[in-house]
């Protein structure tokens, strides 16, 4: 994905089409597997390609967890000098967390990702920060965002799944190069759009939607005008966001919305409540946490205009409805919940 | 013995070129030459020529042009005056209207105002298109029918891009010059207006729209089937019956119980075909202007049916914690 940016500041259409070029393509030919999802013969299906879901069936695999140990024994901020956030925890759970982490995040790299192994409790590499910030994170979103993931939770598994950087991050994306001033605007659409499946909507609905905090309802509560402004326009915008979230979940428009009325919530599969819990997670996850990381990360990991990564539906789930469908892996790292931790902050 | 029996044109006449009926008042001289081209006689009549463009014709050529240049052009500078991209991408390329918060007045020109030239060329170039057509049928003693028909089409073009857009006091409502773009407007506008499926006038226009394509394939698969018959001059016979009529007649009449004529068949092509644009104009018209949302609209008025809830109450969640989403 870092790599993916850096072609996007050097000539956004010139990467788009490197990107169009080179991923892998899609298998979509029939016979697809149709799944009711509501009242008969409203068309409330999901249509699932049996061909992609077996490939993803391996990506969505837990890994096993590491043997459970006591809780008692002196402390981690006993036992080790400067930990910040998981001091409480048994110096053998710490251990345990630690090692589980490197599994989860740096299996290549090894404990050095993050840590100085000469003085393992300096914070010299920028990383450790990082990875302090995201377990605060991590349990934040375990302690108050169970409306959007439940008891299932997450843990750093869920986005990094192996990789330092998680697989879907996204940044902003740096205004159209332009040939002169005067002709040629293309409105912030109208090219291939990796966020929106490479459709023609709007390029990057992720920065009005998931960092800051635009009107994403554009239909009105009356049959007849009644001083509902919202424009084609913005519905095109909206479109762009949801685009990106059925593209995310690999899920139709119908997962959440009985597609008679995409406004009316009474007729809606309750799957839409999660995810409007999940878009005010992602903002918040991105202004609260990512955003205030901006200037711990080094300039490679940046995006074209300085922006730090942040997350989208698509960071977690991965192109699947739960992310790894569901499976709680919380349930084996009480640890990352912490509800003492919101008292705490 | 030509045989007609054929779904695809099997005898190609050649004769002498013909440059068509000795005219009074003709503006111009026919320009050119005509020719046979045997390709195009394999679809329809193999001469091509003579042509005639006359003062409006050059006219709206040239706006047309200009148009679909100026469109063009801002296509190509989208993409950095890239021609690889610019092939890559067409059908993603647009040139899009004003921000809606431009309201009525004459847009910067790179937010809108190329839109605003290009719309205008286009639509001075039909307009003139139009009294070409028309012009055309009268100077041969033609009735104005195809003239009529063009501008049920153009009705429709104009409440996109003019009417309904004044009436809403911004061009920002109205359509993009771009093949996706203009699909995802369309797209968008049904979103924003609470479904476009419960408007009556544009269940109307696509019951014209699969009406005449329905009226289409019964029309020229009933001529085709008489062929052998001499059918195929059908005008002929509205007025002296042949056996061909009175086949396709009874043809009809066992299959449906009634049956067209061979003239007024014609009439129920045309007026399907004119009643699609123009019924979908009307319910292009009222969208946003009368009515805001079609959806509700239809469930106040018994239109839109209720189905079982099959899952719990779903209740908004941004009623629940007094958010604004």
């Amino acid at each position: 994905m870092i790599n993916r940016s850096l072609k996007l500041a050097s000539s956004l259409a010139l990467s788009l089409i490197m990107l169009a070029g080179c991923k892998e393509p899609p298998i979509e030919r029939i016979p697809m597997d149709s799944v009711q999802h509501g009242y008969r013969g409203t068309g409330m299906v999901q249509v699932y390609n049996p061909r992609i879901l077996e490939k993803q069936d391996a990506l969505n695999t837990a890994p096993p967890a590491l043997p459970a140990v006591p809780d008692d024994g002196p402390t981690a901020k006993q036992s080790y000098q400067n930990v910040q956030v998981l001091g409480d925890l048994s110096q053998g759970q710490f251990v345990r967390l630690m090692t589980a982490i490197t599994a989860w995040v740096s299996p290549k790299e090894g404990c050095a990702y993050c840590h100085n192994v000469q003085n393992w409790a300096e914070d010299s590499k920028y990383t450790k920060i990082v990875a302090r910030k995201m377990i605060e994170m991590t349990r934040h979103v375990n302690s108050n965002w169970q409306q959007h993931v439940n008891n299932t939770g997450v843990t750093c598994y869920t986005c990094h799944r192996g990789n330092p950087v998680p697989a879907q991050v996204w940044f902003t994306l740096p205004p159209q190069a332009k040939g002169s001033d005067f002709i040629g605007d293309n409105a912030g659409q109208n090219t291939p759009g990796e966020y929106v499946n490479l459709s023609s909507l709007p390029t990057d609905p992720l920065t009005p939607y998931l960092l800051e905090d635009k009107p994403i309802r554009v239909n009105g509560p009356t049959p007849l005008p009644s001083g509902n402004r919202h424009s084609i326009k913005q519905a095109e915008w909206t479109y762009g966001l949801m685009t990106h979230m059925s593209n995310s979940l690999g899920v139709n428009c119908t997962y959440c919305h009985n597609t008679r009325s995409f406004q009316s919530w009474k007729e809606s599969p309750p799957q839409r409540v999660t995810a409007w819990h999940g878009i005010r997670m992602a903002r918040e996850v991105n202004n609260e946490y990512m955003v205030p990381l901006t200037d711990t990360f080094p300039v490679e990991r940046k995006g074209a205009l300085g922006d730090v990564a942040k997350v989208n539906c698509a960071t977690c789930h991965q192109g699947a409805y739960k992310p790894l469908y569901g499976y709680p892996m919380i349930k084996d790292h009480p640890e990352l919940v912490a509800a003492k931790q919101v008292a705490a902050k | 013995m030509a045989d007609y029996q054929n779904l695809f044109t099997a005898v190609q006449v050649t004769g002498p070129l013909h440059h068509g009926i000795e005219q009074k008042n003709a503006l111009s001289p026919r320009t050119g030459e005509p020719w046979l081209w045997h390709l195009a006689g394999r679809l329809g009549n193999a001469q091509i020529g003579p042509f005639y463009l006359g003062g409006l014709g050059i006219m709206s050529v040239m706006f047309g042009t200009f148009a679909f240049v100026t469109i063009g052009f801002n296509m190509l500078a989208s993409v950095q005056w890239d021609p690889v991209q610019f092939v890559r991408q067409l059908l993603w390329l647009s040139l899009d209207p004003p921000a809606p918060g431009n309201g009525l007045g004459l847009a910067p020109l790179n937010q809108g105002g190329w839109w605003q030239i290009a719309g205008t060329s286009l639509t001075i170039s039909i307009l003139l298109w139009w009294a070409n057509v028309y012009r055309r049928a009268r100077a041969l003693g033609l009735g104005t029918h195809v003239a009529w028909a063009f501008a049920a089409a153009i009705w429709l073009f104009l409440v996109l891009g003019l009417f309904r857009p004044v009436l809403m006091g911004t061009w920002g409502e109205s359509v993009p010059f771009g093949i996706f773009s203009h699909l995802d407007w369309t797209a968008a506008f049904s979103l924003r207006y609470g479904n476009l499926f419960y408007n009556p006038f544009h269940a109307l226009s696509i019951a014209f729209l699969y009406g005449s394509v329905l009226l289409f394939a019964m029309h020229g698969g009933t001529i085709l089937a008489v062929g052998r018959y001499g059918g195929e001059r059908e005008i002929e016979q509205i007025i002296d019956r042949g056996t061909a009529t009175e086949r396709a007649a009874l043809f009809w009449r066992w299959t449906m119980g009634f049956n067209a004529t061979m003239e007024s068949i014609h009439r129920w092509a045309w007026w399907f075909a004119v009643l699609c644009p123009l019924t979908g104009g009307i319910g292009i018209l009222l969208t946003g202007t009368v009515v805001d949302n079609w959806y509700l609209w239809a469930v106040k008025h018994g239109v839109a049916p209720p189905y079982p809830q099959v899952w719990g109450p779903i209740v908004d969640p941004a009623t629940l914690q007094g958010a604004k989403p």
